[in-house]
Formats: structure tokens, sequence, C-alpha cells
């Protein structure tokens, strides 16, 4: 038995729950549930009406708990756990129940079964609210300034956008230059302007703003601190250690260009260069094209050079760079601007210049470049021959037969890698994904968001990019940042570990596992224990299941949560 | 043996672990597209999948499930880069604990559910609910 008092609400969706539920039949079943007090069905409980209602009965019935079933919980859980607050609940007293997408929506043949489902979700649901306790989020007064590491396009137009908000940016970079891949670059698509004017812009206007300070040959070698409040020590040209106060982290590290290993691709060849060598010299010709001072009548492309490699490989890229197909069409047109009489060659495997950029193949097309289609376990064959580079290759746009190609120039059009950040990863403790970009916590739902709170990662150190997309996602890494800063101040979520010191023993086990050193040993009544620091504990329970005491619960998962939840999903339905 | 394992006849009844960020929206996605799967699939979300307890999995089966599917966040999980090593050692000790228990250890499962792994998902709960049913079948013969 239980003495908390519940309400619980079931929804109808207007028909998206109630057409395979029968939502009346749920709520009698569970209208006598150990805790409930209110039991009541609604047409949307989402609206303002139904919210009215619940507050209201939470203070007329005094109720210490709230459940509505309803859509996901990824759609209203911070609805319901608002009108908690707004009636004097705690809003960590509040469970939703899906009962649209896990249920109704999933088993719209079978009503019967969906609505005997639908009582065992409710039951779960309040057994779990039944073991709530109020919890308390911890307030983090922000500090309105942000640290951007990188001073690339994405770390630049950040940093910019920042200012414009009123707040203080701090951008360091590695290199004693600032720029990043984009300012080594001429002409670039989508609109040919030159990435060195690209950059100049951007740093000329950066360079106006009192609110924004640049360190060049800098490294980030401390953080401390939590979202909002965070203590970094920066060094500048490996002596001068600076020591700043920032409230989010910004990460916009950029990537690097795959890197070939001799004889890849005929790579080490004379005449066989990369794709971001070949731009960088396509950008300083002027007039006809020469290579070693041959001039260059031919040249051949071959696509997806380190990506999409295949699975045998030891450690293949298996990803898609996204950038390069459209980079090295838009280059092959930048050629054909210099020489109209060069022949050009492109070898790929799948042609992807998506959306917009799909113009420029055609240009390409239109302009005389050949498109070549080789298979994904069948690669061009690269060889030098007199002053001439001789490429094999077998064209599936015309059954298989075999070309002989020679050209003056073999362009390798290299993806993207990952950058070497291993240090900055651990000083951040920024989780890397499979592909060893930094890791998101969500690619569609959170795509800048990292599970360290208030750092975000911005570009492509997240993953292959084109400029825009860089500059796109610098922008959404910029939004979340600001809208944290400008608030003044944060709310920690307290769903994380608790440690009971009576169990603990200090086995070291719990801050073994724990990636975040969220854990640290402390004396308690005369005896060494675990405890958990809650601004670096990300609630994610991997110490949970470790600890041999059995002492560590998550907040919202406890142990006894979990098993009444259990037992109320199996327990007969009458 | 459980009581929840002695009737052959009936739809196992599966325990989903699902995990807040990943595997859930994938869930979602195929209650969203109205894929159809048992509905004695019943789902609890967690954090992570490394943090679930062998002792919840254990106690699931003694409390009549006919089998838990954890529903892991994979490669995809944004808390651990070795999540899927870590799941997986969970596994092993929930089959232990299963088996120490008197239960067949295939009445656990584990697969990596990704946000959009909706089909994925409705595939194996059937081929999960056909390989139980066969589970089922074959200790209630034993038991005779």
């Amino acid at each position: 038995m239980t003495d908390r008092r519940i309400g619980v609400y079931i929804c109808y969706c207007g028909g998206n729950i109630s057409d395979y539920v029968e939502v009346e039949k749920v709520r009698v079943a569970i209208s006598r549930d150990p805790g409930v007090v209110v039991a009541k069905t609604t047409m949307f409980a989402c609206s303002d009406a139904a919210q009215e209602e619940m507050i209201e009965d939470i203070k007329t019935n005094k109720l210490d708990g709230l459940v509505v079933a309803s859509c996901s919980p990824k759609l209203h859980l911070f609805t319901f756990r608002a009108v908690a607050e707004r009636a004097g609940l705690n809003p960590y007293q509040y469970v939703q129940v899906n009962l649209r997408e896990q249920d109704s929506w999933a088993h719209q043949h079978d009503k019967d079964q969906a609505t005997e489902k639908g009582i065992r979700l409710v039951r779960a649901g309040i057994a779990k609210c039944a073991l709530t306790e109020p919890l308390s989020t911890m307030r983090i007064k922000t500090a309105p300034r942000v640290l951007i590491i990188g001073a690339g396009v994405a770390g630049l137009r950040a940093a910019l956008s920042l200012s414009d908000m009123g707040l203080s940016v701090f951008v360091i970079e590695k290199e004693a230059e600032i720029g990043g891949w984009v300012g080594k670059f001429g002409s670039m698509f989508p609109n040919d302007r030159k990435g060195i004017d690209l950059i100049g812009t951007l740093a000329g206007e950066a360079g106006q703003r009192d609110n924004i300070k640049i360190f060049t040959s800098s490294e980030l070698i401390e953080k401390g601190g939590s979202i909002g409040d965070f203590s970094v020590v920066i060094q500048v040209e490996g002596k001068e250690k600076i020591s700043l106060n920032v409230g989010t982290v910004i990460v916009a590290t950029g990537f690097d260009s795959y890197r070939l290993t001799e004889g890849e691709f005929g790579y080490g060849l004379d005449g066989v260069i990369t794709l971001p060598d070949f731009k960088m010299m396509l950008d300083k010709s002027n007039g006809s094209l020469a290579f070693n001072g041959r001039k260059i009548k031919d040249i051949a492309y071959i696509y997806c050079v380190g990506s999409r490699q295949p699975r045998e490989m030891e450690n293949p890229n298996l990803y898609c760079s996204r950038y390069c197909c459209t980079a090295a069409v838009h280059t092959s047109l930048e050629v054909g601007k210099k020489d109209k009489s060069i022949h050009q060659f492109h070898l790929y495997r799948d042609m992807r210049t998506y959306g917009k950029y799909e113009l420029l193949y055609n240009s390409a097309l239109n302009n005389g470049s050949v498109f070549i289609k080789y298979a994904d376990d069948d690669f061009p064959k690269v060889e030098r021959a007199g002053d001439k580079v001789h490429i094999k290759v077998k064209d599936l746009l015309s059954h298989g037969e075999e070309f002989d190609i020679e050209v003056d120039l073999l362009i390798l059009v290299t993806g993207m890698i990952p950058r070497k950040n291993n240090k900055l990863a651990d000083v951040l403790k920024l989780p890397i994904g499979m592909d060893g970009f930094f890791n998101e916590i969500h690619p569609k739902l959170r795509p800048v968001e990292t599970v360290i709170d208030g750092v975000f990662i911005a570009g492509a150190s997240q993953g292959p990019k084109t400029l825009a997309e860089s500059v796109t996602s610098s922008m959404a890494a910029v939004s979340k940042s600001a809208a944290l800063l400008m608030k003044g101040y944060v709310d920690l979520e307290p769903l994380i570990a608790k440690i009971d010191p009576e169990r603990c023993v200090w086995c070291d086990e719990c801050t073994k596992a724990c990636p975040y050193g969220a854990i640290e040993k402390v004396s308690a009544d005369g005896k060494e224990v675990a405890r958990i620091i809650p601004s670096l504990c990300k609630g994610g329970g991997t110490c949970v299941p470790l600890c041999p005491q059995d002492a560590i619960d998550v907040e919202g998962y406890t142990d006894v949560q979990i098993t009444a939840m259990i037992d109320s999903l199996i327990k007969e339905v009458k | 043996m459980s009581a929840g394992n002695s009737n052959s006849s009936r739809v196992p009844r599966i325990l989903v672990f699902s995990t807040n960020n990943i595997s859930d929206p994938g869930i979602d996605m195929a209650g969203g597209s109205h894929m159809s799967y048992s509905p004695a699939v019943l789902v609890i979300p967690v954090p992570c999948s490394s943090g679930i307890k062998p002792s919840w999995v254990l106690h699931a089966i003694d409390a009549g499930f006919d089998g838990v599917f954890i529903a892991a966040d994979g490669t995809d999980c944004a808390y651990l880069q070795d999540c899927t090593k870590r799941t997986g050692e969970i596994v092993q000790k929930a089959q232990s604990l299963l088996e120490k228990h008197g239960h067949d250890p295939r009445r656990l499962k584990m697969a990596a559910i990704c946000s959009v792994c909706a089909e994925s998902f409705q595939s194996h709960m059937d081929k999960f609910e056909a390989a139980l049913m066969k589970l089922n079948s074959t200790e209630e013969k034993v038991a005779q």
C-alpha cells in the first residue's frame, strides 16, 4: 500500500488513442490502484483547459503525484512537468506514459489487446510515480561568455553571431594563422566566392569587435566547473597560461584531409596529387595549367578516396565525406574556366552532388567532362608510363568496358577524416563516435549538443560537412549557447546517480566505470565512501550495475521503481 | 521455472528495456508508422543500456515475462564510446544469472536499435516472439 495521492489522466488524443484503446476501460481498471485519488479521461491532455483542470485537481485534492497517459514523452514531458510545477507539485513527481506511439498506433488491429496493454502501461506509470521523490534542480548562474575552439569558418561565424547578441567570445586557434581549410582556398562552391576572401571578411569584422578576442597558437589545457560556469585555462604559444570563465564552449576544430599511403591509387607517383593540393595549385595559377613544367592537357579524378572504404580494410572510413563529389565537380569547372581545351575524366562510384549542386554536375557534363562509373569492389588501377599517368578502369555505364586513360595529372578526390584531438577530447571529456568525429547526443533531435552539458560541437569536427552545412551547424550551436547564457541561469537536471553511503564500501568500481570523473572519494561517518559530483554526473547509470554492493541508483530509474514497474506490467489484468 | 513460461499457446510476453535518446525514438517511430508488432511487448525506458541491472532481467523472467529484449544504444550512444561492450558484458552476466536460476539464457536478447530503426525493431520483436514460442513449447514438453 501507499499513502501517496496520485492523479491519473488518460488522453483520447482526439481519437488517436481512443480509436484503438478503450480509454474509459483503462480508467476504470486503474482507478482503484494503490495511491490513485483522481482518475480521469480527457479529449486532449495537452489543451489549456485540460491543463487547468489538472492544476485545479492537484490543488483541491492535495495530490503529490501526477501521471498523464498520452503521447510520447518526447513531445510533452516538459509540458506536464510545467503543469505540475504551476500547481505547486514537484515536477519530478510527474510520470508520462506513452499510450500513443507505443500502444494505440502500434496495435490498431487489436483493440482488446491494445486496451489490456494500455492498462499495464498506465499501472507501471502509477507504480513508478508512487515511488518518486521530490527532486530539485541545481540552479547555476551563467557567465555571459563563450569559448570557441577553432578559428575556421564555423568558429569565426559563430563568434560574430554571439557577439551580435552581446555575448563575449574567446576564440582559440591551434595554428599560427586563423581561417582553417577555407582560408587556404580560392573559389569555392556554392557561390564561387573565394575562401580566402570569406575568411578575410569574417576576421576583419571580428577584429573590430570589442567583445571578440582571438588567440592563435593556443590550446585548451584545463577545464573545470560545469555548464554556465566553466573555468578554463588556455596556453598561448606553449608558454603563457590564461584563465578564463565561460558559460559555454563551442568546439569547431574542423577536419583533416584523408592521408594516403604510398602506392594507394598511385599516390607517390609523379603526376598524382590530392584534390586539396590541386585546388591550391589551381587557385594560384594564371592562364594555362602546368605541372612540374609540363602543360596539362588531360586530367582524371578518382572519387571516394579515403571514404566508403571496404569493411575488410583495417580501420576503414565507412562514411561518405559528402563534400568531395561537389568539390571535385566544381574544381573541374574552375579548370574549364582556365583552359577549355583540357580533357577531364571523372572516375566515380556514386555521384553525390546532392540538392542544388546537381546543377554543377550538369554544367560539368555540358562542358565536356566525361564521367565513368567504377564498381565498389573494382577500383581503378594506376601506374606511371613515360611522362603520363596511366589508369585502367572498368565502366559500369558501358557494361563493364575497360578503358585505358592516359593523363598528365591524376587528382585523388580525398575525403575528410577526423582531426586528431585526443588531448582536447580528454580535457573536455567529449565522447568520440565510431567514425572518430565528435559525437552529438542525437544526429537529428539534438545535433550540436553533447552529453557534456554546455559543450557544443559545430562544423566538420562532428562529421563531414560542406562549407554551408558547417556554417549552419555553427549557427545551431550559437542558438543553443545563446539561449542558455542570455537567460542568465541554467537549471541542471536532478535525474543523476546517487550513492547509499551505508552500503558503499569504497571499492572504486564506480569511479573506474565513470568516463566523466563524476564520482569522488569522501569520508562519511568514519569510513571512505563514494560520492556523486552532481554537476558532472550525466545520469547514464553505467556505474549502477557495476556496484558490487548495489549501492547506486539513478534518480527516476531506481531499483525499486524499475522492479515495481516490471511487477505492474506483468500483473493480471482484470 | 516461472509461471509465465508454462503456456506455449499464449503469446509470449516480452519486456523491452529501451533508451531515452536512441532506441525509444526508434520504437516510437514504429508506432508512428503504424507498424504492427505483438501487444504483449511492453517497454520500460532507461537512460543508457549500459545501466541495466542483470537482476532486473532475472526479476522480469521470474515475474512471468517470457523474454527480455535490450534495445541497446550500440555505437550511437551519446554517453559512452564503448557502450556496446559494456552492454554486452551486462547481457553475459544476466544470462549467467538466468541460467543459475533455471531459466534458458536465450530468454534475454540484445540488439542495437537506433532512433530510426522502426523496421528493425518490428523485425526483432517478431523473431524474438517466434523464438520464445518455440522455447516455451520445448520446455513444456520437457516438463510433461
